[in-house]
């Protein structure tokens, strides 16, 4: 047991010290610790427990309406949030899928994020809401975007004394109803990794008879997980009124677009070519399941169950 | 380097050393002493090692005991309850047994500690719901079936 230490941190402060003197933070343990069951990598010699660090695991708005998300915030609790719920309810599809009860009791928002798995589920939900990483070191607070914080399979651009306090969601701009949703190609409803998925976020026109804003973003078929501009430029401007015709045109083109982005492996559990197609599947899914949501419609968290009973 | 923690598991406050990188499932098992928690597969798939630590359902093999420090922790020895005649079975223990959800009794702990973190937060789960919270415990005798119906009975007072 020599050389192996552990300390708990009271404070943000204390976390950044104890980081800083080459300590790694230990959240719920979920990724970390069974990481190390996996023989991926050991457990870290130095670590300081940062779950008790008061004050970060609060869901807040603040005076310009965004909505800060404490890094400590889990799974569990961002489904019992009746804001996010309202406002990002793709990132309630995300949580509601992750692991099993257990692993959302205990798994945090930080974590997911920061173990930068492209896999992760609520990466894409997170990516299309424009969220920003709120991170603090030793020499201050600063903000990334998550397109900037990712920058290769588990890594990212934090060093290794910034502690990520919170994750925010930008208030929402123009005027017209917002949707979200994700949806992940899975081969069992829990206990999973997603073989694909993908998230959007939609802004009608304030008629609500064509969308007017569109983000896309796909997982676990890229090294980060990304946004599609072109998939997103397929759903602007598509018509809402009549049949559903065109809907349902750009639906198909916005999946197209996405599976070309793609650039999946083929492992034990999907091939590169089943994971293309599936790209423009939950694509498709994931940006009707959003713009439904827009116009009011019921679609139940988490989406990916939807797209099933469908 | 050892560290000094406190645990308080089913109501009794454990003064502990332990070293960093120990699980919370061994810590209890073997410095504690209660062993109904079992070790599957120490690795967060199989729920056999399930505790409530401070009420959150968790898979004590890949929780580190450190990190529980402060904590109350439940097992599945601290689910029967206590009345005048002595200890008595929880109705979710008396269900389990009642409705075949127990064979070989491997996972029986963990899930009924998932059954008892469900029921706290859920009293009148949809049977849709058992199946999901109890999605991290693998049975490998049973069917679930038992089980399911078992939590069920307890949900519409049936047990
Ligand atoms: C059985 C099981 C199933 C899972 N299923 C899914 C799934 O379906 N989808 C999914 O996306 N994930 C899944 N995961 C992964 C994991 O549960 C999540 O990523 C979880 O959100 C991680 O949070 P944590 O608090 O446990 O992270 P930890 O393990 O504590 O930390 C993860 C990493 O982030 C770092 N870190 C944590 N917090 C901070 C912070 N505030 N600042 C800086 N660095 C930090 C740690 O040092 C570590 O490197 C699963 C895990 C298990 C065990
Ligand atoms: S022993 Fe902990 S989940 Fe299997
Ligand atoms: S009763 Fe044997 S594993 Fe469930």
């Amino acid at each position: 047991m020599s050389g192996r230490t552990y300390t708990q941190a009271g404070s943000v402060a204390d976390a950044v010290a104890a980081m800083a003197a080459g300590a790694r933070p230990v959240a719920g343990g979920t990724d970390l610790v069974v990481g190390a069951r996996h023989g991926k990598s050991p457990l870290p010699q130095a670590m300081v427990g940062i779950h008790r660090i008061p004050g970060l695991d609060s869901i807040e708005v603040d005076p310009n309406g965004a909505i800060r998300i404490g890094a400590l915030v889990s799974h569990a609790a961002i489904l019992d949030s009746p804001l996010l719920a309202e406002q990002a309810p793709g990132l309630l599809d995300a949580s509601a899928i992750v692991g099993s009860h257990a692993t959302r009791a205990n798994g945090t928002l930080g974590g997911n994020v920061m173990n930068a798995s492209p896999a992760m589920d609520t990466g894409a939900p997170l990516l299309c809401l424009g969220a920003q990483a709120v991170l603090t070191g030793s020499s201050g607070t600063r903000r990334l975007g998550l397109d900037e914080l990712w920058i290769s399979p588990g890594r990212t651009a934090a060093s290794a004394d910034e502690l990520l306090e919170a994750i925010e969601l930008p208030a929402p701009s123009g005027a017209g109803a917002r949707g979200s949703a994700y949806v992940r190609l899975q081969y069992r409803r829990q206990m999973e990794i997603a073989v694909v998925g993908a998230a959007a976020v939609v802004r009608l026109s304030a008629d609500g008879g064509r969308v007017a804003d569109a983000a896309v973003a796909i997982t676990a078929v890229t090294p980060v997980i990304v946004r599609v501009s072109a998939a997103e430029a397929c759903l602007v401007g598509a018509d809402l009124s009549g049949g559903g015709e065109e809907l349902e045109a750009a639906l198909q083109a916005a999946g197209r677009a996405a599976a070309w982005a793609a650039t999946p492996i083929s492992d034990v559990r999907a091939s590169l070519g089943y994971r293309t197609q599936m790209v423009a599947v939950m694509t498709r899914r994931a940006a009707a399941a959003a713009i439904a949501r827009a116009r009011g419609q019921q679609v139940r968290v988490p989406a990916s169950d939807w797209s099933v009973v469908r | 380097m050892s560290v000094s923690i406190t645990v308080t598991v089913n109501g009794i406050t454990y003064p502990l050393d332990v070293d960093p990188h120990a699980s919370l499932l061994h810590t209890v098992r073997d410095q504690v002493g209660l062993t109904g928690a079992k070790e599957g597969c120490d690795d967060s798939e199989c729920g056999a090692c399930m505790m409530l630590v401070d009420g959150r359902p968790t898979n004590a093999c890949s929780y580190l005991a450190v990190q529980a420090d402060g904590a109350r922790v439940i097992t599945v020895e601290g689910l029967a309850e206590q009345d005048g005649a002595g200890e008595r079975l929880s109705a979710l223990q008396r269900a389990m047994l009642s409705r075949g959800g127990v064979q070989c009794g491997f996972c029986t702990p963990g899930m009924l500690i998932s059954a008892t973190a469900l029921l706290e937060r859920t009293p009148h789960p949809s049977e849709d719901e058992i199946r999901v919270a109890l999605s991290g415990n693998l049975c490998r005798c049973t069917g679930y079936d038992g089980i399911v119906k078992a939590v069920a009975a307890v949900a519409d007072g049936t047990a």
